[in-house]
């Protein structure tokens, strides 16, 4: 059977260095760091006092009082960037089959501060269990794209994908493959998550996954950094328009990138740590090419997962290495993650969306706040350090991996 | 207007997002105030923490209106 192509027709952020497309793109080209204090709770007790929180966020801009009430920051979130990546799209909402338009969302935890508050009223009461009616619904992760659905009347396939930090690459790939098997003439997929909350902060702190730099928050997130110490933990959300070629050629839509492949495979090692030898992380990023039918010197440009761990930044810069061989240095290769922190579920959708802007305007956005050189790190790879670097980008790759081992990879190439 | 009437409306204002003038005694909850069945719930749940009374689950079914919260209330106490 011939597989259906699929593309790009809508886009939509709120980030922590933007609320909209054009804020976000803004923000990445001029490498602006989006973290800060921690203004959410009080955070003196915690040994990461600073995240990258939303900026001039205030749901009564998008919601009405009593509608906002109901809808967990990640739901929100959610509808605020569909929404612009619907209106994005220029769809005719009366005219699109919306049994055939499906909404597949990513979001790693789901409603984590709408638990974390309803077991804290629990805990501070007497033992009598008054929960609110909406607790359940407002936390679990699939109520996201219930909510979008429920808004714009979308009848097709309808769940999020929870895969940790690649959740938001997994609802992309899913998406594609609805299209392409011809399920679907359009998917609204991308991902959410709300998780700065003493909860969230708590739980990774424990982990030693964050990093500890308080004296100097927005210098924090240093992929490839030498003096690198941890993750950012960032909020926020993007969403993407996946649409069938024909589609969107037929009623005449502006055309970002073709997604041409997915990737995805498994550590199957360890909880939280990454294979050492990245066998996992070697195989999605082949897979991915092969399912794109792409070789490894078509690729141009790579996001990588690099949340500025100790760890994860090396074993996957050295199967960018192993893969991609003597084109590795020609590659252009950075971390996005360096200005908006590390967006959890979000993070596929987010980062996704800057390779696709790199592609648009030719530039790729700097891995910001680079000062030591690594030498674990291979010095001919070109990292995008500090500052954007201009490059006709053609094929670009976005890599996610999560807690679990579970790793994914999305290609994106442009219309010829 | 009582006491318990006036906080009584001012939860439904509160949770319902509604105009304080729509909040009549006879306004239904559901058919008037724009309220689904889990609005519903926490309406009843609300009364329960702000009057520090018990409402049976079969007994909050027949508070349906306005009014009949406040009369529920206003026996209760």
């Amino acid at each position: 059977m011939q597989l259906k192509r699929v593309v790009v027709t809508g886009l939509g952020a709120l980030t922590p260095i933007g609320n909209n497309i054009d804020e976000y793109w803004e923000a990445l080209k001029n490498g602006k760091s989006g973290c800060a204090p921690i203004t959410y709770f009080d955070s003196e007790k915690f040994k990461t006092k600073f995240a990258c929180e939303l900026k001039n966020y205030n749901p009564e801009d998008y919601f009405d009082r009593k509608e906002a009430r109901k809808l967990d920051r990640f739901a929100q979130y959610a509808l605020v960037s569909s929404d612009e990546a619907i209106k994005d799209s220029n769809m005719d909402l009366d005219k699109v089959d919306k049994f055939r338009v499906g909404v597949i969302w990513g979001a790693g935890i789901g409603g984590l501060e709408t638990f974390q508050n309803e077991v804290l009223n629990f805990a501070a009461g007497d033992g009598t269990p008054r929960f609110n009616p909406f607790f359940i619904p407002k936390m679990i992760a699939d109520i996201a794209p219930g909510n979008i659905s429920i808004k714009h009347g979308f009848m097709g396939p309808n769940y999020t994908t929870v895969s940790a930090c690649a959740s938001s690459a997994n609802a992309m790939i899913d998406a594609l493959n609805y299209i392409r098997l011809g399920h679907c003439d359009i998917i609204v997929t991308g991902g959410s998550e709300a998780a700065v909350t003493i909860a969230g902060m708590g739980g990774f702190n424990a982990m030693h996954a964050l990093s500890t730099r308080n004296e100097s928050p927005e210098t924090a997130s240093r992929p490839f950094d030498a003096t690198r110490d941890g993750f950012v933990l960032g909020e926020g959300a993007g969403a993407l328009v996946l649409e069938e070629y024909e589609h969107a050629k037929a009623r005449g839509a502006k055309i970002y990138a073709e997604v041409v492949g997915g990737g995805m495979s498994s550590d199957a090692y360890h909880m939280t740590a990454p294979h050492p030898d990245g066998i996992g992380v070697v195989k999605v990023m082949e897979n991915c090419l092969r399912d794109a039918g792409l070789k490894p010197e078509d690729v141009d440009a790579i996001n990588t997962h690099g949340t500025s761990t100790p760890l994860g930044d090396v074993a996957e810069l050295k199967a960018i290495t192993q893969i991609f061989g003597e084109h590795a240095p020609d590659i252009n290769i950075n971390s996005t993650k360096s200005m908006t922190g590390h967006l959890l579920g979000a993070a596929g959708a987010i980062e996704a969306i800057a390779s696709l802007l790199s592609m648009k305007y030719g530039i790729v956005p700097p891995t910001i706040n680079h000062t030591t050189v690594d030498e674990n790190i291979d010095p001919k790879l070109n990292l995008t350090l500090n500052k954007a670097q201009k490059r006709e980008v053609n094929v670009a790759m976005s890599n996610t991996f999560g807690f679990g081992g579970h790793n994914a990879c999305v290609l994106f190439k442009k219309i010829s | 207007m009582s006491d318990i009437a006036s906080r009584v409306k001012a939860i439904i204002v509160d949770k319902l997002g509604v105009d304080e003038n729509e909040v009549v005694a006879e306004a239904s909850f559901t058919n008037d105030l724009g309220a689904d069945s889990l609005d519903t719930v926490e309406l009843i749940m609300e009364f329960e923490k702000e009057f520090d009374i018990q409402i049976p689950d079969d007994q909050a079914e027949n508070i349906a209106t306005v009014g009949q919260a406040i009369n529920y209330i206003e026996e209760a106490k």
